[in-house]
């Protein structure tokens, strides 16, 4: 190598070098420029899309589900209530050890090898982020214990819940109702506003009041927009709208009443129903239907065992026979029957009917026969006669001459055959039976035998206790209809005062004379105060009139030439015994029904029934004290005991509950 | 000047081989780097353990201005000699490695001895340029096809080896070192050319045969980084919203909702340009961008003033090499390049990286003829 040739190399190089670090320089002058492309076509181009990514990264919306509205009787006595607790529960996602977590908190707080399984159970079924309850109703000291071990075990925490009690437990459980989790039937009901509404929510009201009501009794829905990291964990406050609480409701129950009502016919242990209203304005006054049922049993879901024994009761004590039962109504409906033949000119006050114990259709020879075939018959009966003593033969023939269209059209005025859009869930109508409505029903027609039975009250004809009392009512209030209702009055929040629901008024009845409603009434009070009264010993030694009227409804068809005999027949087949009554009778302030399922005559169970329901109602407290032993202080033994029975809490719990629903309010 | 030595004088002539232009730059950029580490750290709000990140890091900014330093006193023919030697160890740790790494699990990058841990793929960083630029020095330049096949040999093993452990930024920054010597070296254009063409044909062959799963799924989701928002999609995902939403201006420093509500992850290394992007905007980008130009331009100039084909050719794959961080990275975090564990030089935590890329800019400092040392020879 010379050196000539190494100079000459050297100078290639450089220029070699040279070029190729501009053409490198460019290159990398391109490739930024890709880069700066890139960055433009995100930071200027898809500025807001990205921006829109970012917020829904960091900001979510949690929503806060209002506190449900309480119920109240109409004496501002608790029916329905929150009550704060709390629950230890577990995120499946966040527990590294289950099996070891769960036997080293066994020995801090003993919780069974069933409890135990059944929340495995639970966790496996929810989703791993769930919070899965393992221990509901902490107590204070179980509080403590896991407070001192909490870091101990990861994935498990203290939540606390607000959940609805009924104080009452079973007391007018059926006209209450219940909440429960919300399912999917619910969710397609909300709808997609509706929806909206219960983010956050958990329970919605599935029966009675508290599914009739359950717009007012929730309340709305607030939230607030969190900033929340990549972990969820919340940050700070965005925005928030706090919840409105759900309205609280008045009943018109008097909870003394509904209390005696039941305890009435539970004394009695047969299933029935009664249903006692004011008559002036349709308030409901009680509502009791036995057998009954715990509704807090369904509030977090009721177990397997529970609903099965309830679904499988032969006593059906989930149906709420007040407002669903359908029954015939027996004589009960004499006094309408009556009425109706009045303004239908069939009878007269003054003209009687002479009966022998059967009536007859002319030319048939089967004998529809009255309670007191076996002694004869009644004799010649006038119109009060034939209601007071509750003659058969008298209405058969009414019925039997006024035949099946004018009875019905006649009958449905009381609003028979029709829901009377009383503010509960699952009103039955019962049946005002017409031609028409047989023909549809079984391809048959009607026959003239048929609208002899219904003249009675039997046959095809059935009534809803609530139906029967809301007619007993028009007739004490002379015809003025109200339609019953059980809400009467609301409050947005504790400090505002109770805001009334006005009655609202039905069509009347209007008949030709304004004295037939004074026949029918007076032959009421005769059936209690009047000698020859079907009624007279439930009438005995009353400080008040009352006008009523005995029923024995048959659920067994008795033969032509065969007697009922009650202890021949199994017990589901005995008579349904039943009662309607108004009190007082010159200035009504209640009109009830009673229905004691397979008890017997009217007469001998049901309307002395009536007449303690009606003594606890009318006559002041402190005398009737030491008779019926059913006041304001009884009120409240039993309200403790039920309260003890239903649900055990401690007096803290609700202490703490109250201050705080104070607080949310305030 | 004071010729005569003491210390003064001493300090001065160390100092004088510091390429006073390219040090502002470096100074600028470690500036905002530091800023942006800050807020990505998280030490304004979380006290306490990220605030080790800062005095860490700031340890690491001091250790490897010394070792700039001493890198730049370093004469062009030592370096010479001793890239073989550099280069052998290099090789032999990174043989060790593979095998501690078949006793271990997974991936092993790094080596340990007694409590010291480094990875030895970091040394070859330099020792790979260094080598093939030895080597051409002694050639006829533009080189001959054995030449270039000795080279392409002397780059291929230790990135075989690297990519063994497995970590393919690594290989891929050792690769386009090599690579870059090999080019300035004066390969010849058609053969460049014909090398990209291979490579298109490769591309697919390589992803289908030669790829390991996640590398696969890597590539596929930065095609489409929606396929899995919440798995291997997820680092792409949030580091373009990040970006996206700084828009022009950025939403301010200490201020990026993204990176400090930890939905950025890896934010404080490898995803540092989205924290950037999100708090300073594109304004703020361009500007980064800029400084990093000048920083690559200048570090290009220098290269050209080597005082041999040895120094030029070595500074010149130093500044692409430090092109090819900036472009992986910045590529990869606004999602038009696949996810590689590339730094972004000089600003993302870690201290290895810091110190091989100082030293890189230290040795091109060093390599530009001595104004008067040449003068004197």
């Amino acid at each position: 190598m010379s050196y000539k040739q190494t100079v000459k190399n050297e100078r290639e190089e450089l220029k070699l070098f040279r070029s190729r670090s501009l053409v490198a320089g460019l290159l990398v002058f391109l490739a930024l420029l890709l880069v700066v492309v890139r960055l433009i076509f995100l930071q200027i181009n898809n500025y807001e899309h990205y921006t829109k990514l970012s917020q829904e990264n960091y900001q979510k919306r949690i929503p806060i589900p209002p506190v449900r509205g309480q119920i109240y009787d109409r004496n501002g006595l608790l029916l329905a209530d929150n009550h704060i607790e709390y629950v230890l529960e577990a995120t499946k996602d966040k527990v590294p050890d289950l099996e070891d977590e769960l036997r080293r908190l066994n020995k801090l707080i003993p919780m069974g090898p069933q409890a135990i399984k059944k929340f495995k159970q639970k966790l496996r079924v929810n989703s791993r982020f769930v919070p899965v309850v393992l221990r509901p109703s902490l107590t204070e000291a179980e509080i403590a214990i896991f407070s001192v071990h909490r870091s101990r075990f990861p994935g498990f925490k203290i939540n606390v819940r607000m959940e609805r009690t009924y104080p009452l437990g079973e007391t007018a459980g059926h006209l209450i109702g219940y909440v429960g989790r919300i399912d999917k039937r619910d969710l397609k009901r909300l709808g997609k506003d509706g929806k909206k509404e219960y983010k956050g929510s958990t329970h919605i009201g599935k029966s009675g009041i508290e599914k009739f009501y359950e717009t007012r009794l929730h309340g709305k829905s607030g939230y607030k927009i969190v900033e929340v990291d990549a972990h969820g964990k919340p940050q700070r406050v965005f925005e928030s709208k706090p919840p409105i609480a759900g309205e609280d409701l008045f009943l018109s129950i008097d909870l003394k009443l509904q209390l005696r009502a039941e305890e009435l016919l539970e004394e009695r242990d047969s299933n029935g129903a009664i249903v006692a209203l004011d008559p002036r304005n349709g308030e409901v006054l009680a509502m009791a239907s036995v057998p009954m049922f715990n509704p807090n049993l369904f509030v977090n879901g009721i177990s397997y065992k529970n609903y099965n024994a309830l679904r499988n009761n032969p006593n059906r004590p989930l149906y709420n026979r007040a407002l669903q039962g359908s029954y015939p109504p027996g004589s009960t409906i004499k006094p309408m029957v009556a009425l109706a033949g009045l303004d239908e000119g069939i009878v007269t006050p003054s003209r009687s009917v002479f009966a022998r114990g059967f009536f007859q259709i002319p030319g048939v020879r089967h004998r529809y026969r009255c309670w007191k075939w076996k002694r004869g018959g009644h004799g010649y009966v006038s119109l009060q006669r034939g209601i007071f003593q509750s003659c058969d033969v008298y209405f058969y023939d009414l019925a039997y001459r006024m035949g099946i269209k004018r009875f019905s059209n006649s009958l449905k005025r009381f609003g028979f055959g029709s829901r009377t859009g009383i503010d509960l869930p699952h009103e039955k109508s019962g049946i005002m039976p017409s031609a028409t409505w047989k023909k549809k029903r079984f391809g048959q027609n009607w026959y003239p035998g048929d609208t002899v039975n219904i003249g009675i009250g039997q046959g095809y004809w059935t009534v809803t206790p609530l139906q029967l009392a809301h007619a007993v009512g028009t007739i004490a209030m002379k015809g003025m209809r109200m339609r019953p209702h059980v809400l009467r009055g609301v409050r947005a929040s504790r400090n505002l005062p109770e805001k009334l629901i006005s009655a609202q008024q039905l069509p009347s009845i209007e008949v030709k004379h304004a004295s037939y409603w004074n026949e029918i009434i007076r032959a009421m009070v005769h059936v209690v105060h009047g000698p020859g009264g079907t009624a007279r010993h439930a009438g005995n030694g009353a400080k008040y009139k009352f006008g009523g009227k005995t029923g024995t409804a048959q659920v067994f068809s008795v033969a032509q030439n065969k007697t009922y005999k009650a202890s021949r027949l199994a017990k589901k087949l005995h008579d349904h015994s039943l009662f309607v009554a108004f009190a007082p009778a010159n200035k009504p302030v209640i009109a009830l029904a009673v229905i004691v399922e397979n008890a017997g005559g009217g007469s001998k169970v049901a309307a002395p029934l009536a007449r303690k329901l009606l003594d606890s109602y009318l006559l002041p407290p402190q005398k009737e004290e030491k008779k019926a032993k059913s006041s304001r202080k009884n009120i409240k033994k039993k309200h403790k005991k039920r309260r003890k029975k239903s649900k055990k809490h401690s007096k803290k719990h609700s202490k703490k509950h109250s201050k705080h629903i104070e607080k949310k309010q305030g | 000047m004071n010729r005569s030595g003491g210390l003064l004088g001493a300090i001065f002539r160390l100092l004088s081989r510091i390429d006073l232009i390219l040090f502002m730059g470096l100074i600028i950029l470690l500036s905002l780097g530091g800023l942006t580490l800050y807020s990505a750290s998280g030490a304004d709000y979380v006290s306490g353990e990220n605030m080790f990140i800062i005095t860490h890091h700031v340890i690491h900014l001091g250790l490897s201005a010394a070792i700039m330093l001493f890198a730049a006193q370093l004469p062009s023919n030592l370096l010479s000699r001793i890239s073989v030697w550099i280069y052998l160890i290099g090789v032999i740790l990174l043989i060790l490695v593979i095998i501690q790494g078949t006793m271990g699990k997974g991936a092993q990058r790094w080596l340990e001895l007694g409590s010291f841990r480094f990875q030895p793929a970091e040394i070859m960083k330099l020792a790979v340029p260094m080598m093939v630029a030895s080597y051409f020095s002694h050639k006829t330049l533009p080189p001959r096809f054995v030449d270039i096949l000795v080279a392409a040999i002397l780059v291929a093993v230790p990135m075989a080896l690297i990519i063994k452990q497995p970590d393919l930024g690594t290989a891929l920054l050792i690769g386009s070192a090599g690579f870059f010597v090999i080019y300035f070296a004066g390969i010849p254009w058609k053969w460049l050319i014909g090398m990209l063409i291979s490579m298109v044909i490769a591309v697919p062959l390589v992803y289908q045969f030669g790829m390991h799963a996640y590398q696969r799924q890597r590539i596929d989701t930065l095609l489409d980084p929606s396929l899995d928002r919440l798995g291997s999609g997820y680092h792409i995902y949030q580091s373009t919203i990040a970006i996206g939403s700084g828009g022009v201006y950025g939403k301010g420093w200490l201020n990026g909702d993204q990176s400090r509500l930890d939905f950025l992850p890896e934010r404080h290394t490898d995803f540092i340009f989205a924290v950037f992007g999100e708090e300073f905007g594109l304004f703020g980008n361009l500007v980064l961008l800029t400084i990093y130009f000048l920083i690559i331009w200048r570090a290009l100039i220098l290269a050209t003033k080597g005082q041999d084909t040895f120094s030029r050719l070595l500074g010149g794959s130093l500044s692409l090499t430090f092109f090819v961080y900036l472009f992986v990275n910045t590529g990869m975090v606004s999602g038009i390049l696949p996810v590689v564990g590339v730094p972004l030089p000089l600003v993302s935590y870690g201290g290895t990286s810091m110190v091989t890329l100082m030293a890189a800019f230290g040795l091109l400092m060093g390599l530009q003829k001595r104004k008067k040392g040449y003068a004197s020879m």
